[in-house]
C-alpha cells in the first residue's frame, strides 16, 4: 500500500518539484502515473525508490514511513519495489541469469534458492532459454523483459515502472504493458509511469495526473490533457 | 543476511583480476613497504641483540687503586654498586685477574710465573643500560680509590647509533610507506567500484544493504595486502640469509652477530600479515565510504 499526504518536495536548487501531493495506491492496483514533461513524475519515483525524502508531508510505502525512515532500513523497504527503467539498466558483462541473480544475491539469497526462482521468472516474462545470452544479444523488447524479470525476481509487493516502453516500438510497448498487466493480476501492485497517452487509454486502468507539481486528475479511464 | 565468504572471496578476486595492472602496482608498493620495513625493523633487532650480548661480555671495569689493601678495595663495593645505572658489580682480585688471563691470552704458558702484584684489583661492573656508559663510567672514576675505568665506548656507542638511527628510520619510513600503500590499495579499489559502479546501483536498487556492497571491496583490499604480505616476507627471508652470510664471510664485520632467520620468522611474519590487511582493509574501507554515501 502506498500513502502520499501533502507531500512537497524543493530541490536545494530552489525548484519546487511537488507542490501537496496527496493520493493513495491500494494493494494489488494498476495505477498509471502521467503528466507533460518536469510535471513531477519523476520526483515521485524518486520518492517511492528512497532515493530522495521529501521536504514535507508524509510518505508510506508498503509498512514504511518515508518521513522519518533510518539510513539502515532504506534497502529492506527498497525489497518490497521492483523498479523498470526506461533504459533498462542491465549489466552488459553478464548473462539474463546473471544479472538475476545479482539482484538475488544482493538481497541474500542462497544459491538454491537462486536456482529454483529464476527459471520461474524467466518463464513468467516468456524469456526461457535465453538464461546464458547476454543484453545486447537480445532485442529491446527482451532486455525490457529481463528488466522486469529482474525486479519480480525477489518478489516484492509492488512494481515501479518509470517509463518502461520509452525505448520501444509500439508494437513492443504494448506486449511489455500486457505482462504488467499479467503480473499485476497475479496480486503485484503495479505502478507505470508513462506519458504515452495511446498505451494508456488501451488499458482501462486508473490513471493519476500529474501537473506543475499537483494532482491535476486521479480516475478511471482515458488520459487527456 | 549470512556471511557469504565465499562470494565475497570470489568477487573480490575477480575485482582484483580485473584490473591487474592497478594490482599489481598495489602488491608492489605493500612489498617494498613491508620489505623496508622489516629490514630497519630486523637492523634495529640484531643491534640491541648485540648490544646485550656486549652488555653481559664486556662490562666496564674499574681498577682499584693499588696502594690499597685487600679489605680497602673490597669496602668499595657499596660505593660501586650505588652509582646510578650499574645494575651490578663483581669484586675480582689481583689472583683471579692473573688466572683469567692466563686463560684467556697465554696459550704459551708464558706469564704462569708472573707476580699477581702486576695485575690490579678490580671490579667488573654491568649496566642496566648500555646508552649510560658515558656517564657512569665518569661517576665510577670519581669514587675514592678508584684509579682507572676501562670502557668500550667506540663499539657500544657504534652499536647504539646503529639501533637508534635503524629505529627513527624505519618509524618514518614506515609511517611514509604505509600511507603511500593505502593511497594506492585505494586508488586500485576505486577502480573497480567505478567500473563496478552500475552493478552497485543495482544492487542498492533492489535493497542491498552497504555491508553487503562493501565485503566484495574488503576482500579485494584484504587480498591485495595479503598478497603483498607474502611475497615481502619470502623475499624479506632471502635478503636476510644473504646478508647474514655477506657478513659471516666479510673480514671485519665478523664482530656482528646476526640472529638466524629461523628463530625469528614468526613474528615477522605476523608482523608482515597484520600490516597487509590493516593496509588492504584500510585502503579498501577509504575507496568506498564515498561510495556508500549516495
Amino acid at each position: 500500500m502506498i500513502r502520499l499526504k501533502d507531500v512537497e518536495k524543493t530541490y536545494d536548487n530552489g525548484t519546487e518539484a511537488l507542490r501537496g501531493i496527496s493520493f493513495g495506491i491500494e494493494d494489488g492496483e494498476f495505477v498509471f502515473l502521467v503528466g507533460p514533461s518536469g510535471s513531477g513524475k519523476s520526483t515521485i519515483i524518486k520518492l517511492l525508490t528512497g532515493e530522495i525524502l521529501p521536504s514535507s508531508g508524509r510518505i508510506m510505502i508498503n509498512g514504511f514511513s518515508m518521513s522519518n525512515i533510518s539510513d539502515r532500513q532504506i534497502p529492506y523497504m527498497r525489497r518490497t519495489i521492483g523498479v523498470i527503467f526506461q533504459d533498462f539498466r542491465l549489466i552488459g558483462k553478464k548473462t539474463v541469469y546473471d544479472n538475476l541473480a545479482l539482484a538475488m544475491r544482493a538481497v541474500g539469497a542462497s544459491s538454491k534458492e537462486i536456482r529454483s526462482r529464476i527459471p520461474y521468472v524467466l518463464e513468467l516474462v516468456g524469456l526461457s532459454g535465453k538464461e546464458d545470452r547476454y543484453p545486447d544479444e537480445l532485442s529491446g523488447g527482451e532486455q525490457q523483459r529481463v528488466a522486469i524479470a529482474r525486479a519480480l525476481v525477489n518478489n516484492p509487493s509492488t512494481i515501479v515502472a518509470d517509463e518502461p516502453t520509452g525505448n520501444l516500438d509500439p508494437g513492443r510497448s504494448l506486449e511489455i504493458m500486457t505482462l504488467l498487466e499479467r503480473i499485476n493480476a497475479l496480486g503485484t501492485t503495479v505502478v507505470v509511469v508513462t506519458h504515452e497517452k495511446g498505451l494508456v487509454n488501451h488499458f482501462d486502468k486508473r490513471v493519476i495526473m500529474i501537473d506543475a507539481g499537483v494532482v491535476a486528475g486521479d480516475g478511471v479511464g482515458t488520459y487527456e490533457v | 543476511m549470512k556471511h557469504n565468504v565465499k562470494y565475497f572471496f570470489r568477487e573480490g578476486a575477480g575485482n582484483m583480476l580485473s584490473h591487474s595492472f592497478m594490482s599489481f602496482a598495489a602488491i608492489g608498493v605493500t612489498v617494498a613497504c613491508l620489505l623496508i620495513m622489516g629490514t630497519f625493523s630486523l637492523v634495529a633487532y640484531n643491534a640491541n641483540e648485540n648490544l646485550k650480548d656486549m652488555q653481559k661480555e664486556n662490562a666496564i671495569l674499574a681498577f682499584v687503586d693499588e696502594t690499597l689493601s685487600d679489605t680497602e678495595a673490597r669496602a668499595l663495593q657499596p660505593m660501586v654498586e650505588g652509582v646510578d645505572g650499574v645494575a651490578d658489580c663483581t669484586f675480582v682480585t689481583r689472583e683471579e685477574a692473573k688466572e683469567a688471563y692466563i686463560e684467556q691470552f697465554d696459550e704459551d704458558d708464558l706469564y704462569s710465573g708472573v707476580d699477581a702484584s702486576v695485575f690490579r684489583h678490580r671490579y667488573v661492573i654491568h649496566l642496566k643500560d648500555k646508552a649510560d656508559m658515558d656517564q657512569v663510567a665518569e661517576q665510577v672514576e670519581q669514587v675514592e680509590g678508584i684509579a682507572k675505568i676501562r670502557a668500550d665506548h667506540a663499539i657500544s656507542n657504534g652499536f647504539i647509533t646503529l639501533r637508534n638511527i635503524a629505529g627513527v628510520i624505519s618509524v618514518a619510513l614506515i609511517a611514509i610507506l604505509l600511507i603511500i600503500s593505502v593511497f594506492i590499495i585505494s586508488n586500485t579499489i576505486k577502480l573497480t567500484t567505478f567500473d563496478r559502479r552500475d552493478e552497485i546501483a543495482i544492487m542498492k536498487m533492489v535493497g542491498a544493504t552497504d555491508s553487503f556492497i562493501r565485503w566484495p571491496f574488503v576482500y579485494e583490499g584484504l587480498l591485495l595486502g595479503l598478497s603483498g604480505a607474502a611475497i615481502a616476507f619470502g623475499l624479506q627471508w632471502l635478503l636476510y640469509e644473504a646478508i647474514a652470510k655477506g657478513i659471516e664471510n666479510s673480514d671485519t664485520l665478523q664482530l656482528i652477530n646476526v640472529s638466524p632467520f629461523g628463530g625469528i620468522w614468526a613474528p615477522v611474519l605476523c608482523a608482515f600479515i597484520l600490516v597487509g590487511i590493516l593496509v588492504g582493509v584500510g585502503g579498501s574501507l577509504t575507496a568506498i565510504r564515498k561510495f556508500l554515501r549516495v
